[in-house]
């Protein structure tokens, strides 16, 4: 997909001008933040859990490459077939390859952000493969030919309005009289679409949430039910997940459940949770012929053992982005590639680099209610500001930044002559204030007086008036 | 504090550089409540400020040159405090993350991080104060800032301290505690989004019903008061430590009406 990422600044200010999509922002700040604080609530245990859940996945990243293999041993033994992808390209050759030896022209898709990272509904259409996204709210998207604009809920930018219209569009078949106007009449619809589709695909797509070195099983957390067809109904299954989902045991999964569905929609545990053990056994009722996982890295252990390996514990709630003021003023799709909000900001830079995302980390106010809210404790506003010093050192910021920060700098290490400066300046700038005590404009300073006016200085510096106080005592006592 | 021989705490104050620029009184407010809580305070004239524009802007070596001189500065007194929750939580929690491969002054950071306390927090947490003897007639809202409830779980503090103000009825906004979009630097480089966020806050501050707006940290106050005055809101805005101090004759932050 194109990244717009460079452009977030004019990304951002096209949002903000989408009365649309500012409608549909309110929803995110009305639904997910309470539901998430009640379930959270509602566990006494719940604080205990992301400690536990944190500490699962750093034990498990310190052993990467021990869970990995055995991960792929037994996906092996249970008759599956394990592929190592490096790089995105690598990631979709394989797919392809797969899906050409099945003579594949249909291929459904379980939500999965990791395809979404690949490109490959885009690239399986020029190999001439259909890709149908089942799960509902991606479907939407596919229909629009747009990304997701949150990582949980891909269509949340959009309103049902603007479904039924992308529905009649694309379903042209449909009477006029036929009633959209409501979710569940939209939902039968595309229901009733992606029922045949389910029957017609030879290849079924899955991401996942878990892969368990234990048993050789992803599990995947969905709420609709069309991830366990996407999985079943198909001769093939592949399963593609990046490495760091990698967990130890089930009771691992089970313990990082607990946090996930709570965090992400405020459920106890999502609709269904679904494990996948190899292809179908003999005697299964049903179940795929084969079961391929791809493993992608795409820049993953280039993290590991850096200031941002813990944003590798990330297990895609989305309770950073439910939670950030800077998401909520401009949606998703202003961060302009597949991961927004506060974790796109560490995971961006990291994967497409820091040039092409740089400003993803640094479009924050550090308020630090992502991290305060993080199932997985990532310390994401201090990633950020290791992003900003990359940059820094690089020379990638702009100029004017770099320069005022020098000189700001220069004159904040000087006491002396920073008080001079200020007990000459400060009282001018008083006197300009005037009586309103505030500018409505002031020269250098029109970032902040565009949009609201600059409270003027009181009088003299506090130091300067300190220093007369002091040595008014002291000739006060001689 | 008695006579009882016991030596009065040397509190050393970091004015930080907006109150220092901005609103000197609250600086002058936070020297009368350490005083009146039993203090004894000065004010080293070797600073300037915290280092945040640096620190938050990825320059970490001109950001450790300011903490070390900030560090050298504080030198000597049992307590430095702060009327600001941002530039205490970075003399406390971020110091010393500053100097991690550093272990000298890692470990002087670390000794100086002890010592640092926000102002209302150090009153009722240190000094152990449950009152004030001010009085401001009033209906106040009282917004969290980030850094000061995130970093130093300042929340409950200010609103007990702000309760036995007599006059002074304090209304909540919703969500207190979602941010005002100032986040320094961040509200002159991403000026559109930070306007954005500001105004959803003042949206709440108005519907409060409250007529004075108070808060820990000027920058948040400046930006907020800053938004409420171009949109031609009677709300006026004070740094807490002023209504605690019971100063508050002056001019509001922004100036009245």
């Amino acid at each position: 997909m194109e990244v717009t990422s460079p452009t977030f600044k004019q990304n951002a200010v096209h949002a903000l001008h989408d009365a649309q999509l500012q409608k549909a922002l309110g929803n995110v700040r009305a639904g997910f933040i309470d539901k998430r604080r009640k379930a959270a609530d509602a566990l006494p245990e719940f604080d205990a859990l992301r400690d536990a859940a944190r500490d699962i996945k750093d034990h498990t990243l310190a052993h990467l490459d021990l869970y990995l293999e055995a991960y792929e041993q037994k996906v092996t033994d249970s008759g599956g077939h394990v592929h190592w992808a490096e790089t995105a390209e690598d990631a979709r050759r394989i797919v392809l390859d797969i899906c050409r030896m099945q003579n594949a022209r249909t291929v459904t898709k379980g939500k999965s952000m990791i395809t979404e990272e690949i490109a490959l509904n885009d690239f399986l259409q020029l190999a001439g493969i259909k890709a149908v996204e089942t799960d509902l709210g991606e479907y939407i998207i596919q229909l629009r030919n747009e990304h997701p604009s949150h990582i949980i809920a891909p269509a949340v930018h959009v309103n049902k309005d603007q479904v039924e219209a992308d529905f009649r569009r694309v379903h042209d078949y449909l009477p006029d009289d036929r009633d959209l106007t409501e979710p569940e009449t939209l939902l039968d619809e595309a229901r009733r679409v992606l029922r045949a589709q389910y029957f017609e695909a030879e290849v079924g797509i899955t991401g996942a949430n878990f892969l368990v070195a234990e048993t050789g099983s992803s599990v995947i957390v969905t709420n609709e039910g069309n991830g366990d067809l996407t999985q079943l109904l198909p001769r093939v299954h592949i399963v593609i997940a990046s490495i760091e989902k990698i967990v130890p045991t089930l009771n691992d999964v089970s313990q990082i459940l607990r946090v996930l569905a709570r965090s992400a929609t405020g459920q106890d545990m999502s609709v269904y949770t679904t494990l996948s053990t190899g292809p179908r056994r003999k005697g299964d009722p049903d179940g795929p012929e084969q079961y391929h996982v791809i493993l992608l890295d795409n820049g993953r252990t280039s993290m590991l053992g850096t200031e941002f390996q813990d944003m590798l514990r990330c297990i895609r709630c989305g309770a950073c982005m439910n939670h950030c003021p800077v998401y909520h003023a401009v949606g998703g799709h202003a961060y302009g590639w597949v991961y927004p909000g506060p974790m796109g900001a560490v995971l961006t830079p990291s994967l497409i680099g820091v040039d092409k995302g740089g400003h993803l980390p640094n479009a924050s106010t550090f308020c630090g209610r992502c991290e305060s809210v993080c199932p997985m404790r990532i310390p994401l506003p201090k990633m950020m500001r290791h992003w900003r010093e990359r940059e820094f050192e690089r020379g990638l910021n702009p100029a004017t930044q770099r320069y005022g920060l020098k000189i700001w700098a220069a004159f904040a290490k000087r006491p002396r002559l920073y008080n001079f400066v200020t007990s000459m300046a400060i009282p001018l700038l008083a006197l300009f204030g005037g009586r309103k005590k505030r500018f409505s404009f002031l020269p250098l300073a029109g970032g902040w007086t565009r949009h609201r006016d600059l409270p003027a200085p009181e009088s003299r510096t506090f130091m300067q008036q300190w220093r007369e106080r002091e040595s008014g005592k002291q000739r006060a006592a001689a | 504090m008695s006579d009882s021989g016991q030596a009065r705490p040397k509190v050393g104050l970091f004015v930080t550089c907006l109150v220092d620029l901005f609103r000197p009184q609250v600086g002058f407010a936070a020297v009368k409540l350490i005083e009146e809580a039993g203090c004894d305070v000065d004010v080293p004239m070797a600073q300037t400020c915290c280092g945040q524009p640096a620190y938050n802007s990825g320059d970490s070596a001109d950001a450790r040159d300011i903490a070390q001189a900030t560090i050298r500065a504080f030198e000597g007194f049992d307590y430095v405090v702060a009327p600001s929750g941002s530039c205490a939580g970075m003399l406390k929690k971020h110091y010393p993350q500053l100097f991690a491969d550093d272990p000298d002054w890692r470990a002087r950071a670390e000794a100086f991080s002890v010592r640092v306390h926000e102002l209302v927090s150090f009153l009722t947490d240190i000094m152990g104060l449950d009152a004030v003897a001010a009085a401001h007639p009033a209906t106040a809202t009282y917004h969290d800032s980030c850094s000061g409830l995130r970093e130093l779980g300042i929340a409950a503090q200010p609103r007990a301290l702000l309760a036995s103000v007599e006059g002074l009825t304090l209304k909540e906004m919703r969500d207190p505690d979602v941010c005002c979009g100032f986040g320094g630097t961040f509200c002159v480089k991403y000026s559109d989004i930070s306007n954005a966020i500001v105004e959803k806050k003042t949206q709440t501050i108005e519907a409060s019903g409250a007529e004075l707006l108070l808060a820990g940290d000027l920058g948040c106050l400046m930006n907020m008061a800053g938004k409420l005055k171009r949109q031609g809101s009677a709300i006026e805005a004070r740094h807490v430590a002023e209504v605690l101090a019971g100063m508050t004759d002056t001019a509001p932050i922004g100036g009245k009406g």
